[in-house]
C-alpha cells in the first residue's frame, strides 16, 4: 500500500517536471518577441534587451527551465541576469523555496500572485461541487427509480439543455436578470470569509457557483441513473429483496453503494480541474481566481505566472488522481485486498 | 387436507411490445413440511420466475400474476406488500445461484447475514452476531468467527454458497426455495452443498422447492418432481415414479440426455432435437409437438390442435403427466434415435 502510494508520488513528480518543461518548450516556439511583450508597448530596443536579460529569455530554453527547477528547490533571486542585480541591488527580491518564479508584468512573485488567486478558485470550486453532486446524486436517483415516466424524462430532458447553452451564455443571463433586473441577488463579488463572514461569502458564491455546477450537473444526473440503475438489476438486490428488507433500504444501503462509487473517481477529478481554475466562470463574474490569473497572464506572455498556474493545476490533478485511488481501496473491499 | 404449500393455478404473464409472454401457465402443485419438491426443465422453461412469485419478486414489475399461492393457509398473492416483507426471508427463504452475484461485494459476509436475522428481530449487533457465527458453523464453515468478517470474494465457491444456505436458514424458515443452488459449483462441492441441505432440511423439517436442470440432484434430493415445459407441468410425481417410468417424452428426454457412466459406450446419448418454444408465441395444442418424435402416434391431429391435460397416468393417482399418448409403453418399445425433421421447425 505505502509502496504503491510512493511509486504514484514519484511518478506524479515526474509528470509535473514534464508538464513544466513542454510549457517552456511552447512557450518559446511561439512565432512572437516575447520580451517586448513582458516589457510593454513603449518601450524602445534597450528597454526591451534590459527587460529580456532581467527575465533570462535570453538564455537556452533548457537552461531557463533549470534554472525554475533550481528556485521550486532552493529559492531564486530576481532580476535573474547577475551583472543587472550588481548594478541595482536596491531592485533584487528574493523568493524562498519553493519559489515558481517573479511576474515581471505584475512587478510581484509568482508565489503572491497564485496565494492570492488560489482561495477563489478553490471557494468556487467547492461550493460548485457541493451543489453538482446534491442536485446530480438526487435527480440522478429520482430518474432511475422513476424510469420511463415523464418526470425521469423531464430530469434528463432538462439537465441537458441546461448543458447545452454554454457557460458565458448562462453566466451573462444570471447576471442580466437574476441580479439586475429582478435584483434578487447582489452583484457577485468575491469577498474572504475572514473579511465579510460566512454568509456573504456563500451568497457571493451562489450564481458564480450555480453557472459552473450547471456545466457538470447532466453528466452526472445521468451516470448516477445509469449506475443506480445497473446497480439495482444486480442480483445481490435480488438477495436483499428476498431477504425481506424495506424497498427504501434496498435501494439506499445495498443499491447506491455499489451506484455511487464511479462517482468518487469522477468527482474527485472533477473538483481538482476546478482548482486549477475556472477560466470561463471566473472571466464572466470577473472573480480574481486562477482561471483568471491564467487568461490574464496568457494574454500578456507572462511565462513565469503561466508556468506557476499550469504545474499548479496539474499538481492538483496528480494530487486528486492519487487521492481517488487510494480513497478506492477504502471504499470497495475487492480493491483493499485484491 | 391441504398441503403446507399449495400452489393453484399460477399464472406469471409479462405483457410487452410484442404481446404476453406467458412464462408460468397455469401451474399447480403441492408440498409438505420436511419433503422436498424438484422443478426440473429447460432454461426458460418458467422454474425461476414461478419459484420468484411464491416470494412476490414479481411485485411492482410490470408482471401480472394470477392464481393462488397458500402458504400454511394464508394466500400470498392476496397479502399486502407490508405482510409479504415481512415473510420474505422469514417464513419463505431463497438460496440462488450464483452465491458470488448474489452476495454484495462491499459489505462482509457476516454483516450480510446478521442484516437478514436483524430485519425480522429486533436484537443488537452483537446478538446477531452471536447468532450469525453459530449458523456459520452450522453450515460448515471453519474459523466462522473470523470468517464473519471477510469478504465474498474472500470465499471460496462452495463457501459462498454454505454462507447463502447460513442465510436463508437464519431465521429458521418453513420453505426454502433453492434455485439452481449447485448449478455454478464443481462437482465435489455440488455434493457437499447438497448433503448440507439435506440435513439442516431434516433438522428443521422445512420444505425445500430445489429448482434445477440436474436430474442427478432431484434423483438424489427430491421427494417429488414437477417437469416443467414452456410455462407449464408436463409430468408430476413421485420422484421415483417420475424417472423410472417417465410417461411423458419430455420427461423421457431429458432422461435420455443424461449421460450414463455404466451404459455400453457404443450407445449413444440421445439428444432432444429443436429449440424450446417461444413464450410469447407457443406452438398450437401441446407445446412439445414440434419437437416430440412420438407425435405421430397419437391418432389425428391431436398433439397439433389440442393442449393434453395434465392426468393421472397408467401408474396411479399421483402421477401426472401431459400428454395424447394413451400408453406410456409406446414410448419405450421404439428405438429411434429422433431424427430432427427441418419441416417441423419451419411450422413454428
Amino acid at each position: 500500500m505505502w509502496a504503491y502510494a510512493a511509486r504514484r508520488v514519484i511518478i506524479g513528480l515526474l509528470l509535473l517536471l514534464t508538464l513544466s518543461f513542454v510549457t517552456f518548450v511552447l512557450f518559446f516556439a511561439a512565432p512572437v518577441d516575447q520580451a517586448k511583450y513582458a516589457c510593454g508597448k513603449i518601450c524602445n530596443e534597450d528597454q526591451i534587451a534590459v527587460t529580456e536579460k532581467a527575465l533570462g529569455y535570453d538564455k537556452p530554453v533548457h537552461e531557463q527551465w533549470g534554472g525554475f527547477i533550481k528556485g521550486i528547490a532552493v529559492g531564486r533571486d530576481f532580476p535573474v541576469d547577475p551583472e543587472l542585480r550588481a548594478a541595482a541591488p536596491d531592485i533584487v527580491t528574493h523568493c524562498a523555496a519553493p519559489c515558481f518564479g517573479y511576474s515581471h508584468n505584475n512587478a510581484k512573485t509568482v508565489n503572491e500572485l497564485v496565494a492570492a488567486a488560489a482561495p477563489t478558485s478553490m471557494s468556487l470550486a467547492m461550493v460548485a461541487v457541493v451543489m453538482w453532486l446534491a442536485g446530480g446524486v438526487t435527480l440522478g436517483i429520482l430518474a432511475a427509480v422513476t424510469k420511463g415516466t415523464i418526470l425521469d424524462r423531464g430530469i434528463v430532458g432538462l439537465t441537458l439543455i441546461a448543458y447545452a447553452f454554454p457557460t458565458f451564455f448562462i453566466g451573462v443571463f444570471f447576471l442580466k436578470y437574476v441580479v439586475i433586473k429582478w435584483e434578487v441577488l447582489p452583484y457577485p463579488k468575491y469577498v474572504t470569509i475572514e473579511d465579510a463572514g460566512v454568509m456573504a461569502w456563500f451568497t457571493n458564491l451562489l450564481l458564480p457557483g450555480f453557472t459552473l455546477a450547471l456545466v457538470f450537473l447532466a453528466s452526472y444526473v445521468r451516470m448516477t441513473r445509469a449506475f443506480v440503475l445497473e446497480s439495482m438489476g444486480e442480483d445481490y438486490i435480488r438477495t436483499a429483496t428476498a431477504k425481506g428488507l424495506a424497498a427504501r433500504k434496498v435501494l439506499f444501503k445495498h443499491g447506491l453503494r455499489a451506484a455511487l462509487t464511479p462517482l468518487v473517481t469522477m468527482t474527485g477529478l472533477d473538483f481538482a480541474t476546478l482548482l486549477g481554475g475556472a477560466i470561463i466562470t471566473e472571466s464572466v463574474f470577473a472573480y480574481p481566481g486562477l482561471g483568471l490569473l491564467t487568461v490574464q497572464s496568457s494574454n500578456a506572455w507572462d511565462l513565469p505566472t503561466i508556468i506557476g498556474v499550469v504545474v499548479l493545476a496539474g499538481g492538483f490533478v496528480v494530487v486528486a488522481n492519487i487521492v481517488v485511488d487510494i480513497a478506492y481501496a477504502f471504499i470497495d473491499p475487492r480493491v483493499r485486498l485484491g | 387436507m391441504e398441503k403446507f404449500l399449495t400452489v393453484d393455478d399460477l399464472k406469471v404473464h409479462f405483457p410487452t411490445p410484442d404481446g404476453v409472454v406467458k412464462a408460468t401457465d397455469g401451474l399447480s402443485f403441492g408440498l409438505d413440511r420436511g419433503k422436498t419438491l424438484g422443478i426440473v426443465g429447460e432454461s426458460g422453461s418458467g422454474k425461476s420466475v414461478s419459484s420468484s412469485a411464491i416470494l412476490g419478486l414479481h411485485r411492482g414489475t410490470s408482471a401480472r400474476v394470477s392464481g393462488s399461492i397458500r402458504l400454511d393457509g394464508t394466500d400470498l398473492l392476496a397479502i399486502s406488500n407490508q405482510e409479504m416483507r415481512r415473510l420474505r426471508g422469514k417464513d419463505v427463504a431463497m438460496i440462488f445461484q450464483d452465491p458470488l452475484s448474489a452476495l454484495h461485494p462491499y459489505y462482509s459476509v457476516g454483516n450480510q447475514i446478521a442484516e437478514a436475522y436483524r430485519v425480522h428481530h429486533a436484537v443488537s449487533r452483537k446478538e446477531a452476531r452471536t447468532r450469525v457465527v453459530d449458523m456459520l458453523a452450522r453450515v460448515g464453515i471453519p474459523q466462522p468467527d473470523r470468517r464473519y468478517d471477510a469478504y465474498p470474494h474472500q470465499f471460496s465457491g462452495g463457501m459462498r454458497q454454505r454462507a447463502m444456505i447460513a442465510m436463508s436458514l437464519i431465521n429458521d424458515p418453513s420453505l426454502i426455495i433453492a434455485d439452481e443452488p449447485t448449478t455454478a459449483l464443481d462437482v465435489t462441492v455440488q455434493a457437499q452443498i447438497l448433503d448440507l441441505l439435506q440435513d439442516l432440511q431434516n433438522e428443521f423439517n422445512t420444505a425445500v422447492i430445489i429448482i434445477t436442470h440436474d436430474l442427478g440432484v432431484v434423483a438424489e434430493m427430491a421427494d417429488d418432481v414437477l417437469v416443467m415445459y414452456a410455462g407449464r407441468a408436463v409430468e408430476y410425481g413421485p420422484v421415483t415414479e417420475v424417472l423410472t417410468h417417465p410417461e411423458m417424452p419430455y420427461t423421457w428426454g431429458l432422461l435420455s440426455s443424461v449421460p450414463d457412466v455404466t451404459a455400453d459406450t457404443s450407445k449413444r446419448m440421445v439428444p432432444i432435437p429443436g429449440n424450446p418454444p417461444s413464450l410469447l408465441n407457443p406452438p398450437p395444442g401441446c407445446p412439445f409437438n414440434p419437437r416430440c418424435v412420438h407425435r405421430h402416434k397419437v391418432p389425428g391431429d391431436l398433439c397439433r390442435t389440442e393442449l393434453p391435460a395434465l392426468i393421472p397416468g397408467n401408474r396411479g393417482e399421483d402421477h401426472l403427466k401431459r400428454c395424447h399418448l394413451s400408453n406410456p409403453e409406446m414410448i419405450y418399445e421404439t428405438e429411434v434415435v429422433p431424427q430432427f425433421d427441418p419441416a417441423l421447425a419451419e411450422e413454428r
